[in-house]
């Protein structure tokens, strides 16, 4: 589970808590919610939701927080927020005003720019930017003794950058101190800058060799240098054969969390309100995530898709992982998801007609100008093929670090570094998949829940059996701190006001020619429908979230729908208010090469999502 | 009813403008509070450490690292010529000893025993901060610089590329709605900052850059020419470091776009006047928009007051820009603010505003995609 920020704040009494407000701070919306306890049950009964203000005029990020608990004070018949803008606490049972808690997440802040240091690029170095990019950084540039550049070039580069923080890692537990302290004297006198703040001193992370920390310590303390606010954590390979990237992981984030978020405008204040820590926003999603996995027994997927980053955290076999895809968003940050991606791996999600400048130009406008949202369908149609696009990037970005970390420690044999490419299984396994979460806007906003299924589908390219489900109104990162303080009430809520089980997606992995057969499906019970999916076919039945049915699925040859290439699976599933979608246009997805054939594919897929 | 509040970009006539103009480090600050500045004009100097020379003493010699300190000729804090002699190896019975020559002049800034890297450091790097708008300096903040105050033109704009930089306006565009080609860049506009009217062209500012403008400043540019003038496909709105011979200040956004016609008229107005322009921007915390700041004179008429509403705040009759498509880039007084939330043509409901466009039509647009035009 995440550290939150520390806080000293009183004691929290559970039995007395009647209306909580909880708030997530999104680097473009601010959304809140309040839970109220409806006799013995807990509801969450009312949201709203403001821009976010760390835009001047404002320049204060809880001006956006009392917009919003305005807003839900006014749609609850109840006032939150006093005429000094302050959060108003109910005085006892009578009072028709106030809340008991207030408690918030953040995410206002942007991303993260880091610079990683080690030794050997292919080994330490690399394990440095696993575990930067496993953090959600943007990695500005890896410095390494091997790394082609002479020490001068080195030192000119890191005083051309800007980062938010340094990690420096190299050498094995009592191996060679000496490159590694090398690798310091190089980086402390080049006195990299700190992007924003002329005060805040650079934060440095050191990793590496245990026995050099004190020279290391040595160097960044010398006053001669200055200016370097250095933290010593667990080597990140302690030896060669194994890759331990937890604790830098954890420490980037508290210092993300710490130095970097904290440069949004109001921040102190918003901390001095809340009752409980502040979490940051991914964290207390992946707690709540954590909570259902471990209760329900399921290997699940969450994602979480804001304006600047997109998160995803997995649970596999009780294992955690989350990656921060720091540059894939849908506001901030849309226009690196079209570079990365490329247009036409967008538009192979459009079939209407769009002009390519045009859209350019719309992106780079989102860009500058991110709290608009989608108002014409065709609006709608491409910023959901963005989504699909950042999501996909980003289920590939966390799919290669849980290849390198197997919860704590991720053990490898010396030859595996050598042939990174061979290296490790992914704990990520698409077939053993038994639940896909939605979450953040795009998808929890999406105007019809068939559209948050296509996007996850087209995405996420999930294998046999797959239950979709959404965060209704996106409030897992409340839930999440929420959980903190009353995990009874979190889990409650989550179950009944939160989850939106949308339905199934039932894949069959392989590749096939198009018009061959794939497999053959039959539903039985509440629901009764057969068919055969020829490759490039989808067929939608609709099964309620109420109504069970017996599955009974069997593929082709080529195709494997879970139980192996050829066999057949049965499976007896409760339905959802989507359906269950029997997809046969293989894994990994085949889109025609033409780019009419695409589009006509495209637009009958979408009309089978509209099937009734 | 909660007041609805939305962010909006700043066109004023006259504000009192305020830069800090701030050293990277610790340095002399070379005016007092009270001096009338010029925009050219330095107000604070530092040295910054020079670059540093990284010298493998030890591999070099072919030593241990623990025998560097004592084989050194030089001490940390001496200076050291490029050439000079900084090491000598013992030899073998004082035959075969080897000398190692300094790469690069400077100071000995370390010499360590673990690693048998000596660091050199060169002659420090002068830093100037200049005052950037014609001010006065109110405020001297010891060590770090100073508080330029103007009374002045103010104009912000949504996106831009480049860094500071000062010249006199040219118009090159007379009405906002004039795209900016090529064909208005004339050769004596060099070091001029070039007022524009609707989109600019790649030719415009290839043209610009060739004559040596210090600035333009237009409605919009195309996504396809600004990939074409960086060289690079932008990801994230963070700018202002971008070396390409000039500033670009876009008000209105990107595509075939008009500036608004008050922020050209009032820009026009000032042509000839110099203008400090500022082509950073950043769209994450801590937002920062590009600028251009003229500096307001005696003789210059004072602007016709108007109601100004409450900072931030949407009422009725309030300008607003519409920001999205499909009316992208048009201006119209707020005519209703419904309070339900309205479903929109994407399906997806929202809370929505009416607004009474110039051309006469009415249009119900989210509010999320509206901006202030502040005044």
């Amino acid at each position: 589970m995440s550290a939150p920020v520390p806080s000293s704040k009183p004691a929290i009494d559970i039995a007395k808590l009647r209306y909580i407000l909880a708030t997530d701070c999104g680097s473009t919306t601010t959304k809140a919610i309040l839970v109220e306890r409806v006799g013995d049950s807990w509801r969450q009964t009312q949201r709203a939701e403001a821009p976010t203000t760390v835009e001047e005029p404002f320049a204060n990020v809880t001006i956006g927080v009392s917009n919003a608990l305005t807003e839900i004070g006014e749609l609850a018949g109840r006032r939150f927020i006093a005429d000094d803008g302050t959060i108003i606490r109910r005085r006892g049972d009578a009072d028709p005003d106030g809340c008991d808690l207030y408690i918030s997440t953040s995410s206002a802040g942007g991303g993260l720019q880091m610079v990683v240091a080690g030794v050997v690029a292919q080994m330490t170095a690399a394990s440095a930017k696993r575990a930067a990019l496993g953090a959600g950084a943007i990695v500005m540039d890896t410095i390494a003794s091997n790394d082609k550049r002479k020490p001068h070039e080195r030192i000119q580069r890191i005083r051309e950058l800007r980062p938010d923080m340094v990690l420096i890692s190299g050498g094995t537990d009592g191996g060679n101190v000496q490159q590694v302290v090398q690798i310091a004297e190089q980086i402390a006198p080049a006195k990299p800058r700190p992007r924003f703040g002329g005060e805040y001193e650079l934060p440095v992370i050191y990793a590496g060799n245990k026995d050099a920390a004190p020279q290391v310590r040595a160097i960044f303390g010398d006053p001669k240098y200055g200016g370097f606010d250095l933290a010593v954590v667990d080597n990140l390979r302690p030896t060669l054969e194994q890759e331990n990237l937890g604790p830098a992981r954890d420490k980037i984030h508290d210092v993300f969390l710490e130095h970097v978020m904290a440069h949004a405008p109001g921040y102190d204040r918003l901390i001095a309100w809340s009752d409980a820590p502040i979490m940051p926003t991914p964290g207390a999603v992946g707690d709540i995530l954590q909570r259902i996995a471990a209760r329900d027994g399921l290997n699940a997927v969450c994602v979480d898709i804001g304006g600047a980053t997109t998160d995803v955290f997995s649970v596999f076999g009780g294992t955690f992982n989350r990656t921060v895809s720091a540059n894939l968003g849908m506001s901030y940050s849309i226009s690196n998801v079209c570079a990365e991606a490329g247009m036409d791996n967008v538009l192979r999600w459009v079939h209407i007609d769009m002009d390519e400048r045009e859209l350019r130009n719309r992106v780079k406008n989102k860009m500058i100008r991110p709290t608009t949202i989608p108002q014409s369908a065709e609006a709608l149609v491409f910023e959901q093929a963005v989504a699909r696009e950042a999501l996909r990037l980003a289920y590939v970005q966390h799919k290669e670090f849980a290849t390198t970390l197997k919860g704590v420690q991720q053990q490898r044999t010396v030859g595996d570094l050598f042939a990174q490419q061979a290296s490790g299984q992914t704990i990520v396994d698409d077939m053993r998949l038994d639940l896909l979460v939605a979450s953040g806007g795009v998808l929890s906003h999406a105007p019809r829940m068939e559209q948050t299924a296509a996007m996850l589908v087209d995405s996420f390219e999930p294998r046999g059996f797959t239950q979709l489900a959404k965060d209704s109104i996106f409030m897992m990162p409340h839930l999440g701190v929420l959980a903190s303080v009353h995990a009874p009430a979190a889990m409650e809520v989550f179950e009944r006001d939160c989850l939106v089980r949308l339905g199934w997606s039932v894949a069959a992995a392989g590749e096939g020619k198009w018009g061959r057969k794939c497999f053959t499906y039959r539903v039985s019970g509440a629901v009764s429908a057969s068919g055969e999916l020829a490759c490039g076919d989808v067929a939608l039945v609709r099964v309620g979230p109420e109504q069970e049915v017996e599955v009974v699925v069997e593929p082709a040859k080529e195709f494997d729908l879970g139980a192996g290439p050829g066999k057949p699976v049965a499976r007896r599933v409760k339905g959802g208010t989507v359906g269950i979608l029997f997809d046969a246009r293989g894994r990994p997805l085949m889109l025609p090469e033409s780019a009419a054939d695409r589009r006509a594919a495209v637009a009958r897929w979408a009309k089978i999502w509209e099937t009734r | 009813m909660a007041k609805a509040y939305t962010p909006g970009l700043k066109v004023s006539a006259r504000t009192l403008y305020r830069a800090r103009r701030l050293l990277p480090v610790h340095g002399e600050v070379l005016v007092k509070a009270g001096d009338a500045v010029k925009s050219r004009d330095v107000v604070a100097r530092t040295y910054i450490e020079g670059d540093v020379t990284p010298v493998a003493v030890a591999s070099q010699l072919s030593v241990p690292a623990g025998d560097v300190p004592s084989l050194m000729l030089v001490k940390p804090g001496d200076t050291v010529a490029a050439g000079q002699p900084i090491a000598r190896s013992k030899g073998i019975f004082g035959f075969g000893k080897k000398e190692l020559a300094a790469p690069a002049a400077g100071t000995v800034e370390s010499i360590s025993a673990t690693t048998g890297q000596v660091i050199l450091r060169g002659a420090p790097l002068a830093v100037e901060v200049k005052a950037y708008v014609d001010g006065r300096v109110t405020e001297v903040l010891p060590g770090e610089g100073a508080v330029v105050e103007a009374d002045a033109v103010f104009v912000q704009g949504i996106f831009g590329v480049g860094g500071e930089t000062v010249g006199p306006i040219r118009v090159a565009c007379s009405a906002p709605g004039e795209v900016l080609d090529a064909a208005h860049i004339a050769a004596d506009m060099k070091g001029c900052v070039v007022l524009g009217g609707a989109r600019i062209t790649a030719a415009a500012v290839k043209a610009a850059q060739d004559a040596g403008v210090a600035a333009l400043v237009a409605g919009g540019i195309d996504d396809a020419d600004l990939k074409a003038i960086l060289g690079y496909d932008l990801g994230v709105a963070i700018t202002g470091t971008e070396r390409i011979g000039l500033t670009i200040v876009v008000t209105e956004g990107f595509g075939d776009i008009a500036m608004a016609e008050r922020t050209h008229g009032l820009l026009k107005s000032f042509a000839g006047r110099e203008a400090s322009v500022n082509g950073a921007t950043q769209i994450r915390a801590g937002v920062m928009r590009p600028e251009i700041v003229v500096a307001r004179t005696a003789a210059d008429p004072a602007p016709q007051a108007g109601a100004r509403p409450e900072e931030g705040a949407l009422e009725i009759g309030t300008q607003v820009r519409l920001i999205r498509d499909p009316y992208f880039g048009l201006i119209g007084g707020v005519a209703a603010l419904p309070s339900e939330p309205a479903v929109l043509g994407s399906g997806s409901k929202a809370r929505v505003l009416e607004v009474a466009l110039a051309d006469g039509r009415r249009v119900t647009v989210p509010r999320a995609n509206i901006e202030l035009i502040e005044t």
